[in-house]
């Protein structure tokens, strides 16, 4: 790609700098375009397979199989009413689901989608996606304490506490992925994991995989974590008071932050867009694919799974919630960490890496 | 020329939302100058080439402490308390004291002389990644002081909890 | 590039902010807010020092004074919280019983 940009400068005289400014903006435009209409389509796909789950058809009526359902949901909200409370903090209330859909959108800044396409590669990816998802609770919280209503109050303590709480087997649950790639950058990661034999990191790191996907779950404030938007008791927690657009943002913050917790799972457990060297070993014409499909389709994989364990199990209590990642993930995560330490130390020193 | 354009904004930014911060009636907002101050102090540190630690200071400043205060305050009812006198009767005094200390430090940086050169130069930390080699030097050199300070973390989980604790029946 | 000085100045800038809060300000919340100031302020000297001395000593100070600070939000809020409960008042001025 950039021998192509130095061709094309000699040819118009531009500045080499304009060029890298212009090729990162088109980037940025691309993804943040494709993940759009991803997540658009992402509550498409939620209520098609929760539809066919609980044995009906889920929506028809717009478009073909209900194909346009999505694009007249948004027009449906861009023009509804935007009610805002009397008794509301204006500022923060305004910027609450703004900073919810930032920090969700300026994590795809590190998302490596196929090999060589990503906005920034960094020498910390991994630590700047912590660093965004954490962020992502000031939405949360922001959008209870501004409204003023004891549903949304109380919708954001619970959210508050659960994300705050889940941060730290998030966290950890990665760090063996970390140990074995021997780096923090996502391109260096899934590079790392065509390099091992597996091809992939779920197979040494199945604890890991496992807390973070629970831990993902909650983060994301999903079924059957769902407590911080429980409908049945809280009507829908901390966004209660909010209407039309604003109501979307934090509609479309969290599909995207759902989006990015699967995509880190594509990338650091599930090879990204790569697939196992024995597999391609078997069949060798796979490896004509571009990588882009295989993260798509590993990606919708993911998916479906949080959608597949929304429809299957019920809402935990919050005791319960706070139990599994206080007495159960973190302690399950750390030794994942000990256990990956060691079983790297021992086979360093019997030769193999 | 764009270094010290970028190095003016930055500290610009810094110093007015640490002012705005401590100015504040509602506590809520002056959390959320705080939020704004660590970012750019964030964005500060990036250009010393301090990844790491711009990437720890959004984790654990932005992320949890801040997250910590806007929980308690959040579960404190401040009505009462936010409508009293913002300062104390005799602020000018507070603003001499400070503003004096601030005189002296600033005068005693211009005679600054600093020591011999250490061993991380820009060429050495690229060639190994700067996570790589603060964790060299912090394994390496800093384990003991890395020990006690998880001990100090222990020490306030545990403080933390039987402070925050109520009465077990 | 950019004096070291200056970032010197910056820090000290910052910090004395942070004393400014925490000596003229009664509320406590804003009071420990004010502390997390001056911790910063003292940060960004070190990361320029380290820097500029090209010793990656400052850095891992930096790193301590994260965590001491973390350390120190968890317990100076337990302590708020403790306060607010018995009573009902974050204002330093109201907690006047001992009369010294």
């Amino acid at each position: 790609m950039a021998t192509l940009i130095a061709l094309e400068t000699a040819r118009f005289g531009v500045p080499q700098w304009l060029w890298t400014i212009g090729f990162i903006i088109v980037k940025i435009a691309v993804v943040l375009a494709g993940v759009m209409l991803h997540v658009a389509y992402a509550t498409y796909f939620e209520r098609k397979v929760i539809g066919r789950m609980q044995n009906r058809l889920g929506p028809m009526i717009v478009g073909p199989y209900g194909l346009l359902q999505p694009i007249a949901d948004g027009i449906k909200s861009f023009f509804k009413e935007d009610i805002i409370p009397t008794n509301a903090d204006k500022p923060i209330f305004f910027m609450a689901p703004v900073l919810g859909l930032m920090a969700a959108l300026s994590s795809l800044a590190v998302v490596p989608f196929f090999n060589g396409f990503v906005i920034a590669n960094i020498n910390i990816g991994l630590l700047f996606l912590f660093a965004m998802s954490s962020l992502a609770v000031y939405g949360v919280i922001l959008g209870g304490w501004s409204s003023n209503s004891k549903f949304s109050f109380l919708g954001s303590l619970r959210a508050s506490a659960q994300v705050i709480s889940y941060e730290v087997p998030l966290g950890l649950s990665l760090v063996g992925v970390m140990m074995m790639a021997g780096s923090l950058n996502i391109t260096e990661i899934v590079n790392a994991q065509s390099r091992y034999p597996g091809g992939m990191y779920i197979i040494a790191q199945w604890l890991g995989f496992f807390v973070f996907v629970v831990s993902a779950i909650a983060e994301t404030n999903r079924s059957p974590f769902d407590l911080p938007e429980a409908e049945q008791e809280l009507i829908a927690g901390f966004f209660t008071e909010y209407s039309g657009m604003r109501f979307a943002l934090f509609f479309m913050a969290e599909y995207t932050g759902m989006i990015i917790m699967s995509s880190i799972a594509v990338l650091c457990f599930l090879g990204g867009w790569t697939i196992p060297p024995f597999v391609l070993k078997l069949l060798p014409f796979l490896g004509v694919v571009p990588g882009i499909v295989w993260f798509i389709m590993k990606l919708y994989v993911c998916i479906f799974f949080y959608y597949w364990i929304r429809s299957t199990l019920p809402r935990y209590r919050y005791d319960q919630l706070m139990a599994i990642g206080w007495k159960v993930l973190i302690p399950l995560s750390l030794a994942n960490i000990v256990i990956t330490a060691v079983l790297k130390i021992l086979l360093h020193h019997a030769g193999t890496p | 020329m764009i270094n010290q354009i970028f190095f003016f904004y930055f500290s610009a930014v810094i110093v007015a939302m640490s002012v705005m911060a401590i100015t504040r009636r509602q506590v809520l907002h002056g959390v959320l100058y705080m939020l704004l101050m660590f970012f750019h102090i964030a964005g500060l540190y990036l250009f010393l080439n301090a990844e790491f630690i711009s990437a720890v200071q959004i984790i654990v400043y932005a992320g949890a402490i801040m997250v910590l205060f806007l929980f308690v305050i959040m579960l404190l009812n401040l009505r009462e308390d936010i409508r009293k006198k913002q300062f104390i009767a005799v602020w000018p005094m507070g603003l001499l004291v400070s503003s004096g200390i601030l005189m002296v430090v600033l005068m005693s940086m211009l005679t600054v002389r600093t020591g011999t050169k250490g061993v991380w130069g820009i060429a050495q930390i690229e060639r190994v990644t700067e996570t790589v080699a603060v964790g060299t030097v912090l394994y390496m050199q800093y384990l003991f002081p890395f020990e006690v300070a998880s001990l100090v973390l222990l020490v306030a989980i545990i403080g933390a909890i039987v402070l925050a604790k109520r009465k077990v029946k | 590039m950019i004096p070291l000085n200056w970032y010197m100045w910056l820090s000290g800038v910052v910090f004395c902010i942070g004393m400014f809060g925490f000596v003229t300000r009664r509320n406590i919340i804003i009071m420990l807010l004010s502390i997390e100031i001056m911790f910063n302020g003292v940060n960004i000297s070190l990361i320029a020092l380290s820097h500029y001395l090209e010793d990656l000593a400052g850095q891992v100070l930096v790193f301590f004074i994260i965590a001491v600070a973390a350390a120190e939000a968890a317990i100076g809020l337990a302590l708020v919280m403790l306060l607010f409960r018995n009573k009902e008042t974050i204002t330093v001025d109201d907690l006047n019983e001992l009369k010294g």
